[in-house]
């Protein structure tokens, strides 16, 4: 196990490597971010060329990188266009959508889970098509639809809701982002739930349980569900990855100055430091996302052994 | 049963997770404070330092935490002395400029003839980098402090020299009799000398001798601005501050003006327009503002810079239904173009309702008629550019050629959406532009100098087209020259009309500010360049 | 790497629809033969296939030609008739620039459709040669192809979109087909990767191993038939978030470009003026999401055939 963790931790080496390079050279292909900076008025030239050496653009794509890469390692993660540090951005940034991720993924298991055991303990009669047409629905609409939608008539027209989300992000204020943020992988969950909970009604031990005289409600929840839950856990263990670099769209409907909300200024900015700051952050959260979920399923899961 | 407890045990630990971050913040309350205007905003691109501001964003903090020499009457536009006490000059070259006795910063440090002086000298150095630095090219020196190649011989303009505590003189590199009504331009403002001391600082919480002071900036979230207790101007505010709060979407920010979160709103989505009103019970104004927008052709471009076709340009501008567009996509919230310049600088100032003439209306036979004679469309199709990321630019884009489809009869026109303003930005200024495509002006001041020389002269800033022609070149610097407003302001229009001519560019129509405002507040108005009138607003 | 693989995602990241898929994978330890016969015969009992097949028919009729049903030209646009309803001759309305909307919906299915196909056989292929390779061969290989398919997952596609549509100065079906193949195909990679280690181990493959065929005779005869399964569930339900995707391109405003008529266009275009006009959002979104719901209730289909526990 220790081994075989180590081996992980050390492959993430080359990732982070590689991640680094290719977002880099990716912002690097949109071109001169500095003409945008003079809005719609021409550069001046003198003034133009002063700032790409100022931020180091005068210099070949290879010595950029290397250069950035020696900032990293220093801790300096280079600053965004309007002075401010990256460093700084991240760390307003990553609290404020992982309070978003954190509601989105109890929406998510909560409802999800719910719907899928209620689907799975009725399968084929009314209340499993009915649930099976929801998440069809919800996988079926785009976010940006939902989004506008929930947010007129549940903040706007019925005043249930704040429209948009305030600075500090309360979190009254992000059930609404979170509930369409969450809409896709709660299809999914519910969908998983429902196929597990149908595959294990049938098992061997829950045929035991009943016969044995076990009352409903035990057998649901001691047996069923906790072994139901296995492949649910895993997949929301990884979902939270997902969340996280997936908010851009919720993120901008409600104004949630989060990781998709930076990402997007930098992506629009063309500024590379935030842009591969970022995203370098994302990438390493959802390769130990990943290594835990995967050390997860050997202990859920006897049958598995790493060396 | 190992398995089903740890599942049990994840979920639990998430729950505390959940119970954790919750107390860790979050209990900052966006509730409205008593008499304090909160409005809409969005991230500033760059520094908030005066010289470098170029955009909308960072320019309505200026425009309250600055007040210049000069400052324009938000209802006319005319420009009269705010911090000067005078500007006067013979020749038009050399201008004499005193600063009224006894101002002083938000930080209670006075404002002296050296405060500009210094701030227009950091402003124009090379190595500050300031965007904005062209404003003083025309200052004598200014060459030296900012080469076109090379380091910067000098650190001070030649041309600005301290005469007392509160005077100073100005020497131009050429005639311009309008350039003290330029001083309202943000560019020109003072500074403290905390500014050169502490910049990190002076950049973290700006320090101004304007109506406003700032008390907190948090980047990309909020700035929390209250009347400045030195502030002696006209502008005095009438609430006990203003609250700018960052959004991302502007259609957020109008649910949220609905939702009673938001105050102040300038910037409406096009498609809340048709409802505002009744949405606000009436609480909407719509302003003429000084921005026009237009169609470029790329001139460096053989196909559409050769000669002859100016005609087809003509004709392409006779088949752009002006009127339906702007009373359809827009609400009217624009007025169809009828010269290069906007209402806001009234007749007096330059404004015409005629010099573009036929060639500004929808006229399909003879766009066609021109069309073919200028020798038709290169290739028989077109695309016009413009970036997709703000501003909504795609609905307007298309309705303009829908309406030359249908006026040709042939699908010759398409819009063409790229991806960033950056990348929109960069084929424009690399010339790498073939087809025509979107441009948009917002005037500095309120000059009619400020809609024609920056974007026409042969190699001027905002010379997108690559536009140039010596006898407009001649007209502009006489006009410049001429110290009567009304000769100048003929000469002007006489350069105006050799555009009409030529049509480097396609005017198409002037914009309007639009603001709505909450039950919360009243006494909301815009001014021309459409940020609202903060220091007027009441607060119930 | 795992030491015994009982489960084929034990090293993997289960993504949503892998995790949907790895649910529903087939139990191999059923005769391989009778599973693709015992499919068919329990899909041609079920309604939801052929709804759903009928739908992608009708669909693909349309997209390949629009004029069956509708004799407007969806840029033939009157300005005066903005945001107008239902009209005689126009059942839908029209959009803002005064375009028929219902001939805007029946045009825009190719855009639609044709991505959402054209990027399921592009991942799919790329997807599971790649990721057949890895799991078959292992080793060094199998760790390189992994890491890459985390770093492609990693970026993200706002990014990937804006650069693409800069770089290769693209918006055509072609353009976006083939950035969201270049996106797609590490998740389909990683289900054939975790299905062909478990087929390798299945003990007809070892039975083949010990007979002395040949690696590419086992890969192709032996193994692919078996690894199939669980990449066309995945692939049918992944199509349907293609299209979806299209949509949410267009509308960060690095998708399909005029003069392109598409759904996810439209919709961008619409979902602000659900106040003024919703008949402009209703038919191209309803559109959509009958589409995706078709092609998903075909993989659902597919699905629970290929899954005998379910039977």
């Amino acid at each position: 196990m220790g081994r075989y963790v180590i081996r992980r931790l050390l492959q993430m080496v080359p990732v982070f490597i590689g991640t680094t390079l290719l977002i880099f050279v990716m912002v690097y292909a949109l071109g001169d971010p500095v003409a945008a900076m003079f809005g719609d008025r021409a550069p001046d030239p003198a003034t133009a060329a002063q700032i790409r050496h100022n931020l180091y653009l005068d210099h070949p794509l290879w010595q950029q990188y290397l250069h950035y890469m020696q900032g990293i390692f220093s801790g300096d993660f280079g600053t965004a266009f309007d002075g401010q540090p990256v460093t700084q951005l991240m760390s307003s940034a990553f609290p404020v959508t992982l309070r978003l991720t954190l509601v989105a993924f109890a929406i998510e298991g909560i409802i999800g889970i719910a719907l899928g055991l209620l689907a799975g303990m009725r399968r084929g009669r009314f209340a499993d098509t009915g649930v099976l047409g929801f998440t069809l629905l919800m996988i079926s609409i785009p976010v940006f639809v939902t989004g506008y939608l929930l947010q007129y008539f549940v903040a706007v027209k019925w005043q249930l809701a704040n429209p948009a989300v305030a600075d500090g992000a309360p979190f009254g204020d992000l059930i609404l982002p979170g509930i369409v943020l969450a809409g896709v992988s709660l299809a999914y969950v519910a969908r998983l739930t429902r196929t597990s909970v149908a595959e294990n009604a049938r098992a061997d031990y829950i045929r035991t349980a009943v016969a044995k005289g076990m009352p409903r409600r035990r057998v649901i929840s001691a047996h069923l569900l906790r072994n139901s839950l296995i492949p649910v856990v895993t997949f929301l263990g990884t979902d939270i990855g997902n969340l996280m670099a997936g908010a851009v769209v919720t993120e901008r409907i409600f104004n949630v100055k989060g990781v998709g909300f930076q990402l997007y200024q930098g992506i629009l900015r063309q500024n590379p430091p935030t842009v591969v700051g970022f995203v370098t952050i994302l990438v390493l959260v959802f390769l130990a996302a990943n290594l835990l979920v995967d050390l997860l399923y050997a202990v859920l899961d006897p049958r598995i052994r790493y060396a | 049963m190992r398995g089903a407890k740890s599942a049990t045990m994840v979920i639990g630990a998430i729950a505390i997770a959940l119970t954790a971050t919750a107390c860790g913040g979050g209990s900052s309350s966006n509730g409205a404070e008593d008499g304090v205007v909160r409005a809409w905003w969005g991230d500033p691109q760059n520094p908030l330092e005066p010289a470098n501001t170029n955009e909308v964003n960072g320019g309505k903090v200026l425009d309250m935490i600055f007040s210049d020499l000069k400052e324009y009457d938000p209802k006319n536009s005319q420009a009269y002395l705010a911090s000067a006490d005078s500007i006067t000059s013979t020749d038009q070259q050399t201008f004499t400029i005193k600063v009224k006795p006894g101002l002083k910063f938000s930080d209670g440090t006075p404002v002296t003839a050296s405060s500009f002086v210094d701030a227009w000298n950091y402003g124009a150095l090379l190595t500050n980098t300031q965007k904005n630095a062209s404003f003083f090219s025309n200052i004598d020196g200014f060459s030296q402090v900012h080469p076109d190649k090379g380091q910067p011989t000098a650190k001070t303009m030649s041309g600005l020299k301290v005469v007392d505590n509160l005077t100073f003189t100005v020497k131009l590199t050429q005639k311009f009799s309008a350039w003290p009504d330029s001083l309202g331009y943000k560019a020109f403002a003072p500074l403290p000398k905390s500014f050169f001391t502490d910049h990190a600082k002076w950049i973290a919480q700006p320090v101004g001798d304007g109506p406003y002071k700032v008390v907190s900036y948090t980047k990309g979230q909020s700035m929390k601005l209250v009347p400045n207790p030195y502030y002696v101007g006209q502008q005095k505010p009438k609430n006990k501050g203003v609250l700018l709060k960052v959004y991302t979407d502007e259609n957020t920010a109008y649910a949220d003006l609905q939702a009673g979160q938001l105050d102040v709103l300038d910037s409406i989505p096009a498609s809340d327009i048709p409802h505002v009103k009744g949405d606000m019970g009436g609480r909407y104004l719509n302003l003429p503002a000084g921005i026009n927008q237009a169609l470029s052709f790329p001139l460096n471009q053989k196909t559409w810079g050769a000669s002859g076709m100016e005609k087809v340009r003509q004709g392409i501008s006779m088949a752009i239904d002006r009127d339906s567009i702007t009373k359809k996509i827009f609400q009217g919230t624009r007025s169809p173009a009828t010269d290069f310049t906007a209402p806001v600088l009234g007749t007096a100032g330059g404004y015409s309702t005629d010099i573009c003439g036929d060639v500004c209306k929808y006229n399909p036979t003879k766009a066609k008629e021109l069309i073919k004679e200028g020798g038709g469309i290169p290739g028989g199709k077109f695309t016009i550019s413009y970036n997709a990321d703000t501003g909504s630019h795609k609905t307007w884009v298309d309705a303009v050629c829908n309406s030359v489809n249908n006026a040709l009869g042939t699908q010759a026109c398409v819009g063409n959406p790229v991806g960033t303003f950056a990348d929109f930005r960069n084929q424009i200024t690399t010339k790498q532009m073939i087809n025509p495509f979107r441009a948009g002006w917002q005037m500095d001041y309120p000059l009619i100098d400020d809609f024609l020389a920056p974007l026409w002269g042969t190699n001027a800033s905002s010379n997108d087209s690559q536009y140039t022609n010596p006898d407009f070149d001649k007209l502009i610097s006489q006009a410049e020259a001429e110290p009567d407003k009304a000769k100048s302001v003929a000469l002007y229009q006489q350069a105006e009309k050799l555009l009409v001519k030529d049509m480097p560019s396609i005017p198409l129509w002037s914009q309007n500010g639009g603001v709505a405002w909450s039950d919360r507040v009243s006494d909301v108005t815009e001014n021309p360049f459409s940020y609202p009138v903060f220091y007027n607003i009441t607060v119930k | 790497m795992p030491e015994t693989t009982n489960s084929p995602v034990a090293d993997q990241v289960p993504t949503p629809v892998e995790a949907v898929a790895a649910a529903a994978a087939p139990e191999q330890r059923d005769a391989p033969r009778s599973l693709w016969n015992d499919a068919w015969h329990d899909l041609r009992r079920k309604p939801v296939f052929y709804i759903s097949s009928l739908l992608i028919l009708f669909l693909i009729a349309i997209s390949l030609w629009p004029s069956l049903i509708t004799s407007t030209s969806p840029y033939a646009c009157d300005l005066g008739k903005s945001q107008m309803g239902p009209a005689n001759g126009h059942p839908f309305g029209f959009d803002t620039q005064g375009c028929d909307v219902y001939a805007r919906t029946v045009y825009g299915a190719r855009a639609s459709v044709a991505v959402g196909i054209f990027t399921t056989l592009g991942a799919t292929i790329l997807g599971s040669v790649l990721g057949g390779l890895a799991g078959f061969y292992g080793g060094w290989w199998d760790a390189i192809l992994s890491r890459i398919s985390d770093i492609f997952f990693g970026i993200p596609i706002l990014l990937g979109g804006v650069v693409f549509l800069s770089v290769i100065k693209g918006g055509s079906i072609t353009t976006v087909v083939t950035f969201m193949v270049l996106l797609g195909w590490p998740q389909i990679a990683r289900i054939a990767r975790g299905a062909v280690i478990t087929a390798k181990q299945q003990d007809y493959v070892q039975a083949a191993r010990a007979l002395g065929a040949s690696s590419s005779r086992m890969l192709l005869r032996h193994i692919a038939p078996n690894a199939l399964a669980p990449v066309i569930v995945v692939a049918t339900i992944a199509l349907g978030t293609y299209i979806s995707l299209e949509a949410t391109l267009s509308f960060l405003g690095v998708g399909l470009k005029p003069p392109t008529v598409s759904w996810g266009i439209d919709i961008s275009q619409a979902s602000t003026m659900i106040r003024n006009a919703p008949h402009m959002l209703l038919w191209p979104a309803g559109a959509l999401s009958v589409t995706v719901l078709a092609f998903i209730m075909l993989g659902d289909a597919v699905r629970d055939a290929l899954d005998p526990k379910l039977r």
